[in-house]
């Protein structure tokens, strides 16, 4: 186990930078969010979560990835570049870095997805354990430890030094190239955090959190039930929750017209919107309704069912802060629970 | 508001026991206390579930509209500031007068818990509001807040205690007990601004947009049934945050939109993922429209004609608006 103090943070910084674009989570107009590190970057490692998921490091909110340019009668083709830049996302919390595998099973599978793989190969991802946990976290639930969070490298926060440890191989061509910077540091105080962070987990509310076996189970009838009703009724259909989240993966590719040339590009969509899916003809899902019960369908059943039991849910809890009607997926998973019909 | 709630509850149980109403529209309890949904409750059963305090800010008026569309009954209990955003329904043809029926209910101001976790406060265990005093108390330890100190910045600019329509109002009036801030004072800043400046300062507040479009959805003045942005065969449609332009052509548009009908609920800004300032553009309309055609405060009533939409000989000429209403 290595260490580096907090007085030495500002050269790791800078040396982490200089071998690729480095993501931080620091202070953004009031609120943490990952961003590329700069010399006055503010960093933030105390905050549990960032406001956005770092999700789209791999997964831009916006590219693009074809031009067609007309020339006369001419046409032409010009796909965009695979992007090359090596990249360093540090300080991800654990359930972020599992976010990630839910990814790689949309976006690596068959026809695989260039453009994130080679997002995802050139990034190096450093975790941060989480030592102070909130009442909305609920990573247990989906067994993810988040006070051994993964990654190519694990840190930890332990009063003003942080521990390092690699974990892969990419991790450990990372740790070279900074090791001039760390020291020996002693295991045992990273265990004693790793212990009292554990007891603070079980104070919180949803500590014993769990989805009910009978969700994915039992597909028709959670997808018949009655509790769809009440719940969806108040929600507002916005995509408030789809975009804070680090695992909805869905996006729209469409046009853009500029002058003699068209951009082709792609954002992230969501199924609660209304025109979701209309570049196919129509969004099949014409109520509020059946909306919302997609976005939840997908994440407890239907993911699941196509990938060996994993949910499409890490526990992050931004659902939880972020709905402006507090609607979000705990309370969809505890109403299906309790359901008579279900 | 523990009494408030309790008198909340038994009206609603008078108004579905005899069937008045087949739907009433109240808030339920979350998982943390603070996290309080709006709910329809149609059944008796549903009742013990429904929930009133200090965590209530939703405007509940925009779910008038799935009553109104479907010839059903339905009651709404209503906070004084709710109720402007009742009456621009009506006005707009959107929610049914005859179908609803307006309980209001006091408020002395509704809490942040943004205000509360931006001190730092994690791993809340319980919230108890206690008078004047908050106390939260988390996994960390104990804190304890002035309520004064802790409002929804709407909260701090409450129009007051009266309502704009009610069939019936429950318990006493009460008043937010605070330094009031005062509605136009962001305005007054922007309008101090150089245009450059100005533009600047909406360029950065914009584009930290991402697309949600909460605002639009929670907003009681954005009420189309298809809105223009969910249209694919218009060219503003972009979903994309692409640049800077494309959420200002969004936020612009429905601005521009809802200009005279923004009651100014606040709600936009409350429930903005990235915390824009969404409000300030709206305010900015507000106090314009007031100063060229008179006094108006959209949603004060259901009746009375809107000035951008009741042609007088003497309006405002448009060279007076070319200088930026100054």
């Amino acid at each position: 186990m290595l260490k580096i103090n907090k007085a030495k943070w500002l050269e790791l910084f800078a040396a982490l930078s200089a071998q690729g674009t480095l993501y931080v989570p620091a202070n953004v107009d009031d609120k943490v969010d990952f961003t590329i590190w700069q010399n006055a970057t503010e960093v933030d490692l105390q905050a549990t979560q960032t406001a956005k998921s770092i999700k789209n490091i791999f997964f831009p909110q916006v590219e693009n990835l074809l031009d067609f340019k007309t020339d006369g009668l001419k046409l032409s083709v010009e796909q965009r570049m695979l992007p090359e830049e090596a990249t360093i996302a540090f300080g991800v919390r654990g359930c972020d870095v599992r976010s990630f595998e839910v990814l790689d099973k949309v976006f690596l599978k068959d026809p695989v997805d260039t453009f994130y793989k080679a997002r995802r190969e050139n990034c190096t991802i450093v975790s941060l354990a989480c030592s102070a946990p909130d009442e909305t976290c609920f990573c247990g639930t989906f067994a993810i430890d988040a006070t051994n969070p993964g990654g190519d490298v694990t840190t930890w926060l332990v009063g003003d030094e942080l521990f390092w440890q690699a974990n892969t191989d990419k991790g450990s061509q990372l740790t070279e190239k900074v090791k001039t910077l760390l020291v020996e540091g002693d295991a045992a105080e990273v265990a004693a955090q790793q212990k009292a962070t554990k007891e603070i987990m079980a104070k919180m509310p949803l500590a014993d959190f769990k989805i009910a076996a009978k969700i994915p189970a039992e597909q028709e009838k959670v997808f018949n039930s009655t509790v769809w009703q009440q719940l969806s009724g108040t929600c507002l259909s916005c995509c408030a929750c789809t975009y804070v989240c680090p695992t909805c993966h869905c996006y729209d590719v469409r046009d853009f017209e500029v002058d003699n040339k068209v951009e082709r590009f792609r954002c992230w969509d969501s199924c609660m919107c209304k025109d979701f899916t209309k570049m196919a003809a129509v969004n099949p899902r014409v109520s509020r309704l059946e909306r919302f019960r997609q976005r939840y369908m997908h994440k407890l059943v239907y993911f699941p069912e196509n990938n060996e039991g994993t949910f499409a849910c890490v526990g992050c809890g931004r659902c939880l802060q972020k709905c402006p009607v507090n609607l979000n997926i705990v309370k969809v998973a505890k109403a299906l629970e309790v359901a008579k019909d279900v | 508001m523990q009494k408030i709630a309790e008198l909340i509850k038994k009206e609603a149980e008078s108004l579905l026991k005899e069937k008045k109403v087949t739907a009433v529209l109240a808030w339920q309890p979350g998982e943390f206390y603070y996290d309080n949904s709006p709910a329809y409750f149609t059944s008796l059963e549903q009742l013990d579930k429904l929930v009133y305090n200090e965590f209530c800010p939703a405007n509940l008026s925009k779910y008038l509209m799935t009553g109104s569309k479907k010839k059903e009954t339905m009651a709404i209990f209503a906070k004084p500031c709710d109720t402007y955003g009742i009456n621009q329904l009506i006005k707009d043809h959107r929610v049914k007068r005859e179908l609803i029926t307006v309980i209001g209910i006091p408020c002395s101001g509704m809490i942040d818990i943004k205000k509360i976790k931006a001190q730092g406060v994690k791993g809340i265990i319980s919230v108890a509001v206690e008078g004047e005093k908050v106390i939260v108390k988390t996994a960390y330890g104990e804190k304890t807040f002035n309520k004064t100190d802790i409002l929804l910045a709407k909260c701090m600019s409450c129009k007051g205690s009266d309502y704009m329509i009610a069939d019936k109002e429950l318990g006493e009036k009460m008043e937010v007990k605070c330094q009031k801030l005062d509605p136009l004072a962001g305005v007054t800043k922007l309008e101090a601004m150089t245009s450059k400046e100005r533009f600047a300062f909406w360029q950065e507040e914009l584009s930290k947009c991402i697309r949600c479009n909460a605002c639009r959805d929670i907003c009681p003045a954005c009420s189309c049934e298809q809105c223009i942005f969910d249209n694919q065969e218009a060219a503003v449609a972009g979903k994309a945050s692409a640049n800077t332009a494309e959420e200002q052509m969004f936020h612009i548009i429905r601005a521009y939109h809802v200009a005279g009908r923004c009651v100014g609920c606040g709600e936009c800004a409350r429930v903005c993922p990235q915390g824009i300032q969404l409000g300030l553009l709206n305010t900015k309309f507000s106090k314009d429209i007031s100063m060229f055609y008179g006094k108006y405060q959209p949603g004060a009533d259901t009746d009375s004609k809107a000035p951008l939409v009741d042609y007088k000989f003497d309006d405002v000429e448009p060279t007076i608006s070319a200088k930026g209403g100054r």
